[in-house]
């Protein structure tokens, strides 16, 4: 069973799946990198822009393809208004009590989603989502192909914004020196905001390119927030283009695990790489220095 | 959700504070399971996971229970005990077992004659517990785990079918159906959910099919949620089974069934067991095509009787599928208030007995008259199902088969 | 805390509910509060005095229950000796993930993430290895006899877990006063200075999650002589992680009383918020959560601090909260 026939298959599919969970870990890597929280409210978020674009879909009739346009800025204000008047004030600035903000909303966001909309699981059935190309040895289904690709469109995005504006030289400063930064007139609570609403942007782009393959309910986003955090801590903690390739990797990974040990215990063989990087190289396989 | 509560009518609130008042005015309120007035209310606890991971199924299963509630209170309410009305009480499980106890202590002080619901296996075993303390009656509804039944407690029912049952069952559907079909199925692989239903079934399926003839290929293993399964998927296409038995949760199966699709892997048939789609409305019509022809071994209500029927029909008016947490915990709501005109008494322990001697034959489930062994339901059984022309139909037993199974279906 | 009569005040307070409330409701309430209150003292040790704040304390609270249930069930070893060998136990898981995380140097989030990872791991392997029960997980008989540590009475189960309370809590006090919960939050406060001054910091630290280990676990091993049944989600879950850590740091991370404040105030929270919502699935969280976010933006430095901060606060017109702004 352990042939090229399979074999193949199982790595193009790992770098699919991986892909998608890239798109998860951009976010969370970006907010941890510039505040260094780690963002309990991550997988509620992700959920919360499910439901975004399946309403989007479901009753204005918009393909997530095309919402994604609208809920990724959306969703970067709601980012931005949440670290703003939320997290921020909340937490006084202490790391601890974000935490705990963090938790609280997403405790917030998953039962109000709970309460308005039930716990149905929830699919949408658009027309391309069974299309697939015919390699010869196997398909590929098109959406996840638009996701492979959609990854690397959102990462040059971020990278761009990193280093051609003024906002992204700003978190940038930020980032590596907050004291600093605030001393040379740089507004660090705007800084925080923008970031955080960038992280959540990319939280909702992922989730209009999960929407036509996979399901929503109130608890749906938070089966990517481990398997994101694994991606970051992988890719370097605040890196870019190490959660990108931490994701991919991740996905093969769980791909071959998943066929050489079964899904159940493959999941540990993500963890146990976890762990080992994090016991050998914290700074992750594509971070730079500690 | 409209159903939550159901209000007592102005006039009914006024009755039963008056007899309340009188009641306690004479002094017959500290007993009130003995003395009771004629027309009291009787309180059921209605305890269902309405939050947290479980709560679509919770949901559905107060849906249910309040429902036949509704119905007995506008039908005149327990007749042995003068026409009292039901008074549900609700809890929340919260999905946990600490959650679920919790709420069995509230109901116990708030004087609930019987407690109905659970829904998980987890829940159900420390809630049964909790309430066997005070002697109170616990009917579960749905919980398969076996050992929530023969830990020898007294005030422990269940109406419904459980594991063994189930997954002997659906291996005897199996056989029947491929006998008839000339064998048309030699070869077979397992996909299941890695906790209690999922594992323990392919235990068993795998203990007994090459027994009969098949040959497991292999038994594929996933966590819950697993986010992922085009690699499963990779598998069964190398494989090239005749058939495929998925045994695992609803979100889980649509996976499965919609990256099957996507990799054109077509097996002579889909046969799962309490499959989390296969015999759901919801899957039919949100995946007409994926959905076709798939056989299920579950839960299913009596299809010809009118009274399940009329009951799907009022609960699709309420813009709800008709799941099994609805008509199981629909018929366990009736189990009770049949024993409660049998025992003419809300006294737990009375409840306890006329519940443990019951022979209740008017419900909606495929189980005829019931019969209790140490809290199980003999009759109960599971059925064989197979999504036919977008709908479900029951190929298995034959006594309530309203369709003939097609097999195999490509 | 300088004096010891704060906390034998508290216990005594404590040890006397049963006797003037026999509302099992109550009961059940507080022992589910003390519970998680023990749990979260286990936390307090590590994360509040050593300030290595773990999200995965799941591995002990999984590690106790799971080995409390298994001798018994399996072994048919006595429930008291079970609850033993699983504090024991998790003083033992205590050692291995510390020594690992520890030794690698591993601090802040990274230390965070890593027990997130070992919580995960315990996890995977419990619902997959037939030991455990797998996925069925394990149940333990019913037997309401004193000798398999399981009672009739709910009043007996509180003050079996309130002990258990008690005796953390006296350990709290001992280490706050010690030199080792000197050299503890030396630690916590500037790990490098401490190292300066001589201090074997991995060696404090591993002695802290040791203690820590011990503790969380002692919370499951109770919880299985409670509810009697345990799976690879109640033991290793992320639901155990996160109540460890929520409850000193509402009450006051690094403070005798904290975990046992916090514990109380945020079981009360959510009931008191299923009251004021009603049957509403989901809503009484959705206040729940909002109510915790407040009481966080209220009270920093946690609810035992609130009460210095608002000393501060009568003493200067600065409040504590807005120093550290920015």
């Amino acid at each position: 069973m352990l042939s090229p026939v399979i074999l193949i298959p199982a790595l193009l599919n790992g770098l699919l799946t991986g892909a998608v969970y890239a798109l998860v870990a951009l976010g969370l890597t970006l907010i941890y990198g510039v505040l260094h929280i780690i963002n309990f409210a991550h997988g509620a978020l992700l959920t919360a822009a499910m439901f975004a674009a399946y309403f989007a879909f479901k009753v204005l009739g918009i393909d997530p393809y095309l919402s994604v346009f609208i809920i990724a800025p959306l969703f970067f204000a709601v980012g931005y208004a949440l670290q703003r008047f939320v997290i921020g004030l909340a937490s006084h600035g202490e790391d601890r009590n974000m935490l705990l903000v963090t938790l609280g909303l997403a405790v917030v966001i998953e039962n109000a989603l709970l309460f308005g909309f039930r716990g149905d699981t929830r699919t949408i059935d658009v027309p391309y989502a069974f299309q697939t190309i015919d390699l010869g040895f196997t398909y590929l289904a098109v959406p996840r192909l638009v996701g492979f690709v959609a990854v690397f469109v959102v990462a040059l995005i971020l990278w761009l914004i990193m280093s051609l504006t003024d906002i992204g030289r700003a978190i940038r400063a930020v980032a590596k020196e907050k004291l600093g930064a605030q001393l040379s007139g740089i507004d660090v609570a705007h800084v925080y905001a923008v970031t955080f609403g960038l992280g959540t942007a990319c939280v909702a782009v992922a989730a209009c390119l999960l929407m036509p393959t996979y399901y929503v309910n109130p608890g749906a986003g938070n089966a990517f927030v481990l398997i994101a955090f694994t991606i970051v801590v992988l890719g370097g903690m605040g890196s870019v283009p190490g959660a990108v390739l931490g994701g991919l990797m991740i996905g093969v990974v769980e791909s071959l695990s998943s066929l050489f040990l079964g899904d159940s215990l493959g999941q540990v063989g993500i963890f146990l790489i976890f762990i080992a990087v994090l016991l050998v190289r914290p700074q992750g396989l594509f971070g730079a220095n500690a | 959700m409209s159903t939550r509560k159901i209000p007592l009518s102005r006039r009914q609130f006024i009755a039963s504070t008056a007899l309340g008042a009188a009641a306690a005015a004479t002094g017959t309120i500290a007993m009130p399971s003995v003395l009771r007035a004629a027309g009291t209310p009787v309180k059921i606890g209605v305890l269902q996971p309405v939050t947290g991971p479980l709560s679509y199924s919770g949901t559905q299963g107060q849906l249910g229970a309040m429902l036949a509630i509704e119905e007995i209170n506008a039908a005149g309410g327990i007749k042995a005990l003068g026409g009292a009305q039901l008074d549900p009480m609700v809890g929340d499980a919260q999905s946990t077992p600490a959650g679920g106890t919790a709420e069995v202590e509230k109901m116990n002080a708030a004087g609930v004659s019987c407690i109905v619901g659970g829904y998980a296996s987890g829940i159900c075993l420390a809630t049964t517990q909790a309430a066997a303390r005070y002697d109170l009656p616990y009917v579960v509804d749905v919980g398969v785990a076996d050992n929530i039944m023969t830990r020898g407690l007294k005030n422990t029912f269940r109406f419904g079918p459980g594991f063994g049952v189930i997954a002997n069952a659906a291996i005897d559907n199996l056989i029947a159906i491929n006998d008839a079909a000339g064998k048309a199925a030699k070869t077979v692989m397992i996909v299941h959910e890695d906790s209690l239903f999922g594992a323990g079934l392919a235990k068993l399926l795998n203990a007994k099919l090459p027994e009969k003839g098949f040959q497991v290929l292999e038994t594929i293993a996933h966590p819950t949620p697993t986010r992922d399964f085009n690699t499963i998927v990779l598998k069964i296409k190398a494989q090239n089974p005749d058939l495929v038995i998925p045994a695992n949760y609803y979100n889980e199966y649509v996976l499965l069934a919609r990256t099957m699709q996507q990799q054109h892997v077509k097996p002579k048939g889909i046969y799962s067991v309490l499959g989390g789609a296969a015999s759901s409305y919801k899957f039919v019509k949100e995946f007409p095509e994926a959905a076709n022809g798939i056989m299920d071994c579950n839960h299913w209500f009596n299809p010809l009787s009118d009274k399940a029927q009329a009951l799907k029909k009022k609960v699709e008016a309420k813009g709800q599928f008709f799941t099994y947490e609805v008509y199981l915990n629909y018929a366990s709501i009736g189990l009770v208030a049949d024993a409660l005109e049998r025992a003419a008494s809300a006294d737990r322990a009375k409840l306890i007995e006329a519940l443990a001697s019951s022979t209740w034959a008017g419900h909606i489930m495929p189980y005829g008259p019931t019969k209790f062994v140490d809290g199980q339901n003999q009759g109960a059984a599971p059925c064989g199902t197979q999504v036919q022309g977008n709908d479900i139909k029951v190929i298995l037993p034959a006594k309530f088969a309203d369709a003939k199974p097609k097999f195999p279906i490509t | 805390m300088k004096s010891f009569a704060p906390i034998a005040l508290v216990i005594a307070v404590l040890t006397a509910v049963p006797l003037l409330v026999h509302s099992n409701v109550v009961l059940n309430f507080l022992v589910v509060a003390l519970m998680i209150a023990l749990a979260g003292q286990g936390w307090n040790i590590l994360g509040g005095y050593g300030g290595q704040y773990s999200f995965g304390h799941a591995i002990f609270f999984g590690t106790g229950a799971y080995v409390t249930a298994i001798l018994q069930v399996q072994y048919g070893i006595n429930a008291w000796l079970a609850f033993g060998a699983g504090i024991v136990a998790g003083a033992a898981v205590g050692v291995v993930v510390g020594w690992l995380a520890f030794r690698a140097g591993l601090r802040g989030s990274y230390f965070a993430l890593v027990t997130l990872a070992f919580a995960e791991v315990l996890r995977i392997l419990a619902s997959v290895a037939p030991i455990t029960g797998a996925g069925v997980g394990t149940l333990v008989k019913l037997d309401l006899r004193f000798a398999a540590l399981q009672f009739e009475s709910r009043a007996l189960f509180y003050w079996l877990i309130l002990a258990l309370v008690a005796v953390a809590l006296v350990v709290t006090y001992a280490v706050e006063r010690s030199r080792f919960g000197a050299w503890l939050t030396a630690v916590r406060e500037n790990e490098d200075a401490a190292r300066a001054l001589g201090v074997d910091a991995v060696a404090v630290k591993l002695g802290a999650m040791v203690i820590s280990g011990a503790i969380t676990a002692a919370a499951g091993c109770f919880y299985v002589q409670y509810f009697l049944f345990v799976d690879s989600h109640i033991a290793y879950g992320a639901w155990i992680s996160v109540e460890a850590l929520l409850t000193p740091i509402i009450g006051g991370a690094g403070t005798i009383f904290g975990p046992l404040v916090g514990a109380l105030v945020v079981k009360a929270l959510g009931e008191g918020a299923l009251l004021v919502t009603g049957q509403a699935p989901g809503l009484d969280l959705v206040v729940f959560g909002i109510v915790l976010i407040a009481v966080v933006g209220l009270s920093p430095r946690g609810i035992v601090g609130l009460r210095q901060q608002l000393g501060a606060r009568f003493g200067s017109r600065r409040g504590a909260g807005e120093a550290s702004r920015g």
